[in-house]
């Protein structure tokens, strides 16, 4: 019955690459972005906890509560006060920035952290399991990983769908001129999709921390996964592990559409 | 009515001097090994290899809109194909060099018709992706040494002087091929169909311009010059490794020294690679803060300053030492000026 | 005071100047036709109000204070609406999503989604329907009624009529009719003189970035619109 075991713990270690995914895909479907310091900020996450974690002596799942809003808070800033004047003019410029970006925050980890590697410790909960008969056995973490990924997504699509900012956001996406001229703020939409889609993937970052040990270096392997995760979504896949995150329909959907309205404009 | 007509020029007055220049420090640099130490000529190899590197890039980039973040690939490429053609077939290694470039060449063809299927930032992810890919399988070949790779053995035994002269002036060839070659390329039809892809791809296509074509250009010249140069660099180095020599920090490198120097234009990458040296010479011991340094400068620069340092320059005197746009000059009015000028930088 | 005072606009774009020391004013509740060519400046006229593209020199007044140094989003706020040139719904959202982020930056006032579907009843069957499947004139209805969701005091139309067939355009000249009957302020847009001679309290006519006529439609004669509008003397 291994090969079950396998699948299972595919199907949920679907669920981050899912979260990392999300993050990529949510700049890109709002302006265009690809943020080629995704893995880096991630692993930036992981390591703001890591000093919390320090700090407070608390449960690093715990942490996140200050994390996400911290991220999310340099998300924001780092789009208002930079990326946002990368976007006029060619595709090449946010590029660019975002790849100085990548090795200013690699080395910068190196600088306070070392090399060395690091792990996240969660306590009793990485290592229990639930048995479901039959040899067969879930890790309550990785099930936690899918769960909250699922719950992670889930909300994203509601809030995008249901909700004036959300509108806001596809509205941005379409036609940010037009956008504009209903009183949206472009530069505040970006810069608050860059803090949202930061805080996702500092979220995939403890995650992955706490699963495995992370090192100042590892972000741009991080990168790559999030990567292969849109491809596969982007090309429309829907097969195993990834079948968790078909949601990744809507930035594709959108991508699409939105491509129509400019060459219309 | 006076009749006019309209003539398209390259050259300028200036370009003139600058390609007379051009000459003169050319010739000088040949005759380098004859006179200099052989410390001096060390040195110049890896400023000749960074030039040659970033006019590569800024081929892909600066005109052809193609961010590529998989150059280090190349680079591997050529220092492999080297080992491969002088430690395992008996090649010369002088001969060797020029061969590893249709070594890169040949594998950037189909590497091409995967990754010209994503656009922008999706390319330059694909590009990095294909540039790991070949990393592994190199780390994978027991042949090949593994993940502690190999001494290029028929390199290390040649005399030191014949060695480091020979790089020498193969390095002097990559960095001069890299600027003519380039020069040439824009300055023939494909060139400005490559500019044209810059300022707007759906309109050059709609205009019935091979766009794809025109790519593929550029991208395999920029494999086959990453991958010489890379040989070239190798033959310095002599211990090939699949961590090193497909280190994406190849690529960073090219990066900064473009957009400092100045994306989209000629003189800008041989610009940055004298300031990219300067500050490796002077600040390198620093290590991750020389790094942060660097990356802070490229932040700094591609956000406020995008023409980069020779974009700033350009601006605000218009000075082109390698002019590759065309100038359409009326003559037969009473005054004769430049009427058009294609927008470059 | 005047609702709208333009006073030596100078709007270009780069190298390419395409409006020439414009000035004009337009009164509260009036519907104040701009005419012109191709390329002649009308929407650039209107860019530069609501703030899409900025003039070099020279002043915009709303209400009496000057506004050019708000970004268009800001101006929004302020009661000023521009339906742009070519209609740019949002494609991906549905016709009532469009009219919900109309709303977005919303002034209080009596326009809302109960009064859009009143005043353009076919907007209500195709409520779900996602916008990049409209016809033309659908979508232009849409996009007029996506712009009076802000409650503007200065609507901004540019050009209804585009690419429109005859029967599509009466009938959301009639729906406008409504609009302008409100008391609405409306700066209307358009190359087909006659339908603005028609509702348009007063009109200016641009020529290569000049104003070069103004006046009401009926004290205009067929021959002084002629020459400003393809500027033959």
């Amino acid at each position: 019955m291994t090969w079950v075991n396998v699948v299972i713990q595919g199907v949920l270690l679907g669920g981050l690459y899912a979260l990392y995914a999300t993050g990529l895909s949510l700049v890109f479907g709002v302006m265009r972005l690809v943020n080629l310091a995704h893995g880096d900020l991630s692993i930036m996450g992981a390591f703001a906890c890591l000093v919390l974690v320090g700090i407070l002596d608390v449960n690093p799942l715990l942490s996140l509560v200050l994390v996400l809003p911290m991220i999310f808070v340099v998300g924001y800033l780092l789009q208002r006060l930079m990326l946002n004047f990368t976007l006029k003019g060619d595709d090449m410029r946010p590029l660019l920035a975002t790849f100085g970006l990548s090795v200013i925050i690699q080395n910068g980890l190196l600088v306070g952290f070392s090399a060395d590697s690091r792990g996240l410790d969660a306590g009793w909960i990485e290592n229990a399991s639930l048995s479901l008969g039959g040899g067969l056995a879930v890790g309550w973490f990785p099930l936690l990983t899918l769960v909250v990924a699922i719950l992670v997504i889930v909300l994203l699509n509601s809030f995008l769908t249901r909700t004036r900012l959300g509108r806001a956001f596809r509205a941005t996406s379409d036609d940010q001129e037009a956008a504009r001229l209903m009183g949206i703020d472009n530069r505040h939409i970006y810069a608050l999709a860059m803090g949202i889609a930061l805080g996702i993937v500092a979220l995939a970052g403890v995650f992955m921390g706490i699963r495995t040990t992370f090192t100042p270096g590892i972000g741009p392997a991080r990168l790559i996964f999030a990567f292969e995760a849109v491809i596969m979504g982007g090309l429309g896949s829907s097969w195993g592990p990834w079948r968790v995150a078909s949601h990744w329909a809507w930035p594709r959907r959108w991508a699409s559409s939105s491509r129509r309205a400019g060459e219309s404009s | 009515m006076v009749s006019r007509q309209i003539t398209v020029h390259h050259s300028t007055a200036t370009s003139r001097v600058a390609l007379a220049v051009s000459a003169v420090v050319v010739a000088i640099l040949i005759t380098v090994p004859f006179w200099a130490e052989q410390r001096t000529s060390r040195t110049l190899v890896s400023l000749l290899t960074l030039i040659a590197l970033a006019q590569m890039w800024n081929l892909l980039a600066g005109y052809a809109g193609l961010v590529s973040v998989g150059q280090q690939g190349y680079i591997g490429i050529g220092a492999y194909s080297l080992w491969l053609l002088t430690d395992v077939f008996g090649v010369s290694p002088f001969l060797a060099v020029p061969m590893t470039g249709f070594f890169a060449a040949a594998i950037s063809l189909p590497t091409a018709g995967l990754v010209f299927r994503l656009k922008g930032g999706y390319f330059a992810i694909g590009t990095w992706v294909m540039a790991e890919l070949f990393r592994l399988a190199v780390a994978n070949i027991p042949q090949t040494g593994g993940g502690s790779g190999k001494t290029i053995t028929s390199v290390a035994q040649m005399a030191v002087t014949t060695r480091m002269r020979g790089t020498y002036w193969l390095a002097l060839a990559c960095a001069v091929g890299a600027i003519v070659v380039v020069y040439a390329l824009l300055r023939a039809r494909v060139g400005l169909a490559l500019t044209a892809i810059r300022d707007n791809e759906p309109a050059v296509e709609s205009l019935g311009v091979h766009v794809f074509r025109a790519k593929l250009w550029a991208y395999v010249v920029a494999a086959f010059g990453c991958g010489v140069t890379g040989s070239v660099i190798y033959l310095n180095l002599l211990r090939i490794q699949p961590d090193p020599s497909f280190s994406i920090q190849w690529t960073a490198i090219m990066i900064f020294i473009v957009v400092i120097g100045g994306v989209g234009t000629i003189e800008g990458p041989i610009l940055g690679a004298l300031i990219f040296f300067a500050l490796q010479e002077t600040l390198s011991q620093h290590g991750s803060w020389y790094l942060i340094l660097l990356g802070v400068l490229a932040v700094i620069i591609t956000v406020w300053f995008p023409g980069g340092l020779w974009g700033t320059v350009v601006r605000r005197w218009h000075i082109h030492l390698f002019p590759v746009q065309r100038r359409l000059l009326l003559t037969g009015s009473e005054e004769a000026g430049v009427v058009a000028e294609s927008q470059d930088a | 005071m005047s609702l709208l005072e333009l006073e030596g606009i100078n709007t270009g774009y780069g190298d390419f100047q395409a409006l020439f020391d414009v000035s004009l004013v337009v009164e509260e509740g009036e519907t104040f036709g701009v005419l012109g060519a191709n390329g002649a400046g009308k929407s650039t006229l209107l860019k530069t109000v609501a703030g899409l593209l900025r003039s070099p020199s020279g002043q915009v007044r709303f209400e009496g204070k000057p506004i050019e140094h708000l970004p268009a989003q800001k101006r929004v706020t302020l009661g000023i609406s521009l339906v742009p040139e070519g209609r740019r719904v949002f494609p991906s959202l549905t016709v009532h999503e469009n009219l919900q982020v109309g709303a977005h930056g919303r002034r209080r006032g009596p326009w809302d989604l109960d009064r859009v579907y009143d005043v353009f009843p076919l907007l209500v069957k195709l409520k779900s329907k996602q916008a990049s499947y409209l016809s033309g004139g659908e979508q232009q209805a849409l996009a007029i009624g996506r712009a009076l969701m802000s409650n503007p005091r200065l609507l901004l139309i540019d050009e209804v009529s585009l690419g429109l067939a005859p029967v599509v355009i009466r009938d959301l000249y009639e729906a406008l009719g409504e609009v302008t009957g409100s008391g609405m302020t409306v700066v209307l847009v358009e190359q087909d003189i006659r339908q603005i001679m028609e509702v348009a309290d007063r009109v200016s006519c641009l020529l290569e970035g000049r104003v070069v006529l103004e006046g009401p439609p009926r004290e205009l004669t067929r021959g002084q619109i002629t020459a400003a509008y393809f500027g033959v003397r």
